[in-house]
């Protein structure tokens, strides 16, 4: 890296005592440069923004038509007429209504078991000291560098010795032993950052550890909480795999089970296929709209800012 | 919470310090039980199966170093193990300039970069299965959306999902449509890169590319790296893709390590080879992130924050 050099205020008065016309016509020349620039970044942005969103356009396009004008060539980009019909056909085909429920409540036990257990943990790791503390949190590091695809079969092992197959206690039930190494991760980067003067009025009112949890960190923890929960959420409702693991009676399957298996039922009718993908997408960006600045600040609390 | 404090001070050890570790150890403990529960016994239950010979129905038996020494003839994991890393040499490089590009180039204060940000972004976290099932359409050889691109191009249609030759890049373009992801971390350190240091390098006569090649780059090297180590170890877990899409097809041209490694586990339920197979996706994924620690982490540029 080479140093940058203090600007000296010398410097920036350079135009002092020059000839103005030659100076101006510099500076039109910069400036129209940087107006050439400036447009030429917006275009290509533009072109990237088309690629990014046609595949959206294109679902909810073929969503909207009738069977018959899924096959024409070249395709018609407005549907024409629009059939709504596709969506009451296609989600009460299967039983999405059921899935839909069976997603919400794993989603809502996990969001239960994370916020309360990730940010216990997250409490100990960031604001108290002990012997073994730090061997421990390296140990959670370790953890998130190991990919879930390599404990999927012994785990999957575990889960029948203790007769889980087929209920939702395997897609819920660990999270409420410490939530996730990345969320505790993420909330103890946020309660580190937390005035030290806080707990200590606290403890010389008296108040012990868990009520200084619970009753000053907790509720300053809101924004950071807020953003787990979201994430929670969205891998809730975008799991696969876990589910696809895990359970095989049809009244017990999630959205993205019930999705799958309504593919392979369906070939080819891409109408009823893909107003089931909008279906599911659609919460997915509402929640991106609704929750826009703690998607921002997930990214920021990890501590991958500057 | 009364009833826990007194049970706590009744059972604490009478010095100060022994109270504190063992209030510390009682806020870690979730994480410590799901260490020991969903880490450490998998672990060791995943060391014991790949030395055996399991169907989960009949008795195991021991067979020792068989399960890995059927790889170096299994002409399946060889492909798997191809493809994966020829997706991986591609869509890692390939995703991690362009989300990088993409974000260099919003953070040049264009208009409208809320609207950029969010229609880049939310490609990636449309859910996987939802992904899969609109690809499937948009990869159609006669009525899918790129070939109705490439046919208004004046290009003949590709045969995406028939082909082995077309199959694998069709997931690799797939796989790019998500890079929102790390473009938005990109984008969020871009902008903790103060102003004044681009003003100085330019008192100084520093260029575009001066500037990228002295001040940005440096300066985002550690979040590049991040980047980097998660793109790999993510490129080697990808399964939804290939089990929805392709199914591997045409001729296990998409047969990706994970998707095979889940073949023998769930569907020839052989859990001892799965299970020797998860420890070689382990040792991979680890020895290449070593190997970019040593290698690449040289290069990454960290400053003392002020």
């Amino acid at each position: 890296m080479t140093r940058i050099s203090k600007a000296s205020p010398a410097s920036a008065s350079m135009a002092v005592g020059q000839t103005r016309p030659r100076l101006a016509q510099a500076v039109d020349i910069l400036a129209d440069g940087e107006r050439w620039w400036r447009l030429l970044v917006w275009l290509i942005l533009v072109a990237g923004a088309v690629v990014m969103a046609l595949p959206f356009v294109w679902l909810v396009s073929s969503s909207l038509k009738l069977e018959n004008d899924i096959f024409v060539f070249p395709p018609e980009w407005i549907p024409n007429p629009v059939r709504f019909q596709n969506y009451v056909d296609a989600l009460t085909y299967k039983p999405f209504g059921r899935y839909i429920a069976n997603t919400l409540l794993i989603v809502l036990l996990n969001e239960i078991a994370i916020l309360w257990s990730a940010s216990f943990c997250a409490y100990g790791f960031a604001r108290l000291r002990f012997p073994g503390r730090d061997f421990w949190f390296s140990l959670l590091l370790a953890t998130m560098m190991v990919p879930y695809f390599v404990l999927m079969v012994p785990q999957f092992v575990i889960f029948t010795r203790l007769n889980w197959i087929d209920t939702f206690l395997p897609l819920t039930v660990p999270f409420f032993f410490g939530g996730g190494a990345f969320n505790i991760f993420l909330l103890r980067q946020f309660f580190r950052s937390l005035p030290e003067e806080l707990a200590d009025a606290a403890r010389i009112d008296g108040c012990n550890e868990f009520l200084i949890y619970g009753r000053i960190m907790l509720p300053l923890a809101k924004p950071a909480l807020a953003t787990v929960a979201i994430f929670t959420f969205l891998n809730g409702w975008n799991d696969f795999i876990g589910p696809l693991l895990y359970l095989n009676s049809p009244e017990k399957f999630t959205v993205a089970i019930g999705l799958a298996t309504f593919r392979s039922v369906m070939r080819t009718r891409w109408d009823l296929l893909m107003a089931a993908s909008t279906a599911m997408i659609v919460p997915v960006v509402l929640l991106f709209f609704f929750a826009q600045r703690y998607f921002i600040q997930g990214i920021v609390l990890t501590g991958l800012k500057g | 919470m009364t009833a826990i404090t007194h049970w706590i001070h009744r059972l604490s050890p009478q010095t100060l310090a022994g109270r504190r570790t063992l209030v510390g150890y009682i806020f870690i403990s979730p994480f410590i039980l799901g260490f020991l529960l969903w880490f450490l016994l998998p672990a060791v239950t995943a060391l014991w199966l790949a030395v055996n010979d399991w169907n989960l129905i009949r008795p195991p038996r021991f067979v020792g170093a068989d399960n890995f020494l059927k790889m170096g003839t299994d002409r399946l994991f060889w492909q798997s193990l191809k493809v994966t890393t020829v997706f991986s040499i591609i869509s890692v490089p390939v995703g991690l300039v362009l989300s990088f590009l993409l974000a260099l180039l919003m953070n040049t204060k264009v208009r409208g970069i809320a609207f950029f940000r969010t229609v880049y972004y939310l490609p990636s976290i449309v859910p996987a299965v939802a992904s899969a099932v609109l690809w499937a359409w948009i990869l159609n050889t006669e009525f899918g959306l790129l070939n109705v691109l490439l046919q208004a191009l004046g290009l003949p249609k590709v045969p995406w999902l028939q082909d082995p030759e077309w199959a694998l890049p069709a997931l690799i373009l797939m796989s790019l449509w998500g890079l929102g992801g790390s473009m938005i971390i990109y984008l969020a350190g871009l902008q903790g890169i103060p102003e004044t240091y681009y003003e100085a390098a330019r008192i100084d006569g520093a260029g575009r590319w001066a500037q990228l090649r002295h001040i940005t780059i440096p300066l985002m090297s550690p979040i590049i790296f991040f980047n980097l180590i998660m793109g790999i170890i993510g490129s080697f877990q990808i399964f939804t893709a290939g089990y929805l899409v392709t199914n591997g097809g045409p001729q296990n041209a998409t047969l990706f390590y994970v998707l095979y490694l889940y073949r023998n586990g769930f569907e020839y339920l052989d859990m001892g080879y799965a299970a020797a197979l998860a420890w070689i996706l382990f040792f991979i994924i680890l020895a290449l992130t070593l190997f970019v620690f040593k290698y690449v982490g040289r290069m990454v540029h960290y400053e003392i924050s002020p």
